[in-house]
């Protein structure tokens, strides 16, 4: 046994994390759990009809990597990232639209994998926070949350850095009003707001600088 | 997790009227913020789905050679939002854009689809067999009504959740349709099915029509026109009280006028009272409070949304004072 320093908790170490055996454990599921008939892929032959016992076999280009998938019509973007793909980093929400918690970059604008369909997906770029790491470094909206301490549970964190970075690679420099309201599709319930906009700030300076 | 339906995405229009038109329980699904939601709340269940995400045609907008503007029913919330020539021509448009839901839907969502949504009431989006969903009843009318109709209330009492009819009706917009007779035109106004004249049903158009694109006539010389929303809440929400204004002004006079609510009605709410309180008047505060008086001559409040009534009254008259300050 490779001896466990304890000084961090990351699946890039050698040993098994909690998280990291959650991921592969998800990843396993999704190679055995096709049951359904195989259709076409969806993004190459769109016209024909997918029927619900149909598995569709799709490609999703996914933090810059190309993801082939089997997937149900019925399933959200959402649940092929965290429970296909063991991206567990875009977290569950209210699954209705409503608290951003899942929030994505598609094609780089702010949007909720909940409420967009894996098959409408195809053809898109999309972000999760995994994508904003540098290597083993976070990525510098990343990094202005944790500076600013824009949390206190943490479990919106992941949807608020989303919708931020969404935010700032269309404005930079954003005023307080219009971060206010790029902010406005993501809950925070632990009240982490005014941290929160000043980790926005801060982001948008590291950016610009 | 969604109940199961079948999906199709077809990349021909022809091929999306004859989807839809083959099976009576299929959706559309053009931003799919609506219909994803319906389907998550059990709302209605969707055999199939069929996607127009793929109609590329259905995204442009582009200026008229008569100076009007034809907006695809595709263009997002958005791009609506955020279009200069929209936000210099149409101001009432691109200001009730940026009032609808959050910016991820606004990302999402297009301009069809809100105006094609599915109402908000409580009672509707929830475990109950009200009469919009083919019960007996409407459960808001003697239930929990706070948000529900003060004008033209009828069996259902609901009010339309949408931001941009209002201001396109404000601007006399028409449609496009396509369906399986081929295409036609449609007055925006006549789009809208109120619930005294069947309560089970949001929109005139028939099994297999798809809106293609929204058309708005040149703005007329003197076009003054605004959005303003009021919601429960500061962050993002459906419209507790809205107006959309386009008064076309001539010297200080009120040529012609369009006063339209949110949140007060079944249906985006022409009030024509106001309109005519305002005919030929100089706008002052005495013609803006008479307009204001006007629209809510015809208010039934329920037993929890009188609130309304002054509300709409005070922010009909705010709305109309701005353009005298401009």
């Amino acid at each position: 046994m490779p001896e466990n320093t304890g000084e961090h908790d990351c699946s890039c170490g050698k040993g098994l994390t909690r998280r990291g055996f959650l991921s592969t454990a998800g990843a396993t599921t999704a190679l055995v759990a096709v049951s359904g008939r195989i259709n076409v892929n969806v993004a190459q032959a769109a016209a024909s009809e997918i029927t619900s016992e149909d598995m569709a076999k799709i490609t999703l280009d996914i933090n810059g990597r190309q993801q082939r998938l089997l997937v149900e019509p019925r399933w959200s973007l959402l649940f092929v990232l965290r429970d296909r793909l063991g991206l567990s980093g875009t977290k569950v929400g209210c699954e209705r639209g409503e608290c951003g918690a899942c929030t994505v970059l598609i094609d780089g604008r702010p949007r909720y994998a909940c409420m967009t369909l894996a098959v409408e997906a195809t053809g898109r770029k999309i972000t999760t926070i995994e994508g904003l790491m540098n290597g083993e470094q976070l990525g510098q909206t990343q990094q202005a949350f944790l500076e600013e301490d824009a949390y206190q549970c943490g479990y919106c964190t992941p949807g608020q850095i989303m919708a931020a970075e969404g935010l700032l690679r269309i404005n930079p420099d954003p005023t307080s009003e219009q971060i206010a309201t790029g902010m406005s599709g993501n809950l925070c319930r632990c009240g982490a707001y005014p941290h929160i906009i000043n980790a926005v700030n801060s982001a948008g300076a590291k950016k610009r600088n | 997790m969604l109940p199961g339906f079948s999906y199709t995405r077809p990349e021909t229009l022809k091929k999306a009227v004859e989807e839809l038109k083959a099976a009576e329980d299929a959706y559309l699904h053009a931003g799919g913020t609506d219909l994803l939601g319906c389907l998550h709340d059990g709302v209605f269940p969707a055999g199939k789905v069929v996607s127009i995400s793929a109609l590329k045609g259905l995204q442009e907008v582009r200026k008229l050679s008569d100076g009007g503007l034809l907006i695809g029913a595709l263009t997002t919330i958005r791009t609506l939002e955020t279009d200069a020539d929209i936000g210099a021509r149409y101001p009432v448009l691109s200001q009730a854009a940026a009032e609808v839901a959050s910016p991820q839907l606004r990302e999402q969502g297009t301009l069809g689809g809100n105006l094609c949504q599915k109402p908000r009431c409580w009672y509707y989006r929830g475990e109950f067999d009200c009469l919009r969903k083919g019960g007996k009843e409407c459960f808001a009318f003697n239930g929990q009504n706070q948000f529900h109709c003060i004008l033209g209330g009828s069996a259902c009492y609901i009010v339309h959740p949408s931001d941009t009819a209002p201001a396109l009706l404000a601007l006399d917009a028409s449609l496009q349709v396509s369906g399986p007779q081929g295409e036609r035109s449609l007055p925006l106004s006549e789009l809208h099915v109120a619930p005294n004249d069947d309560p089970r049903r949001e929109i005139y158009l028939e099994a297999g029509e798809i809106i293609t694109a929204i058309k708005l006539p040149k703005p007329a010389a003197g076009l003054k026109s605004s959005y303003r929303k009021i919601r429960a809440r500061q962050s993002w929400d459906f419209a507790v009280a809205g107006v959309a204004l386009a008064l076309v002004m001539d010297n200080g006079t009120v040529k012609d006028s369009r006063v339209v609510l949110s949140g007060a009605a079944p249906i985006p709410w022409r009030s024509q009272k106001a309109e005519q309180a305002l005919q030929g008047k100089p706008l002052n505060a005495e013609a803006a409070g008479l307009a204001a008086m006007e629209a809510m001559a015809d208010a039934r409040p329920l037993e929890h949304n009188a609130y309304k009534v002054p509300m709409f009254k005070g922010l009909i008259k705010e709305e109309l004072l701005k353009f005298i300050a401009d």
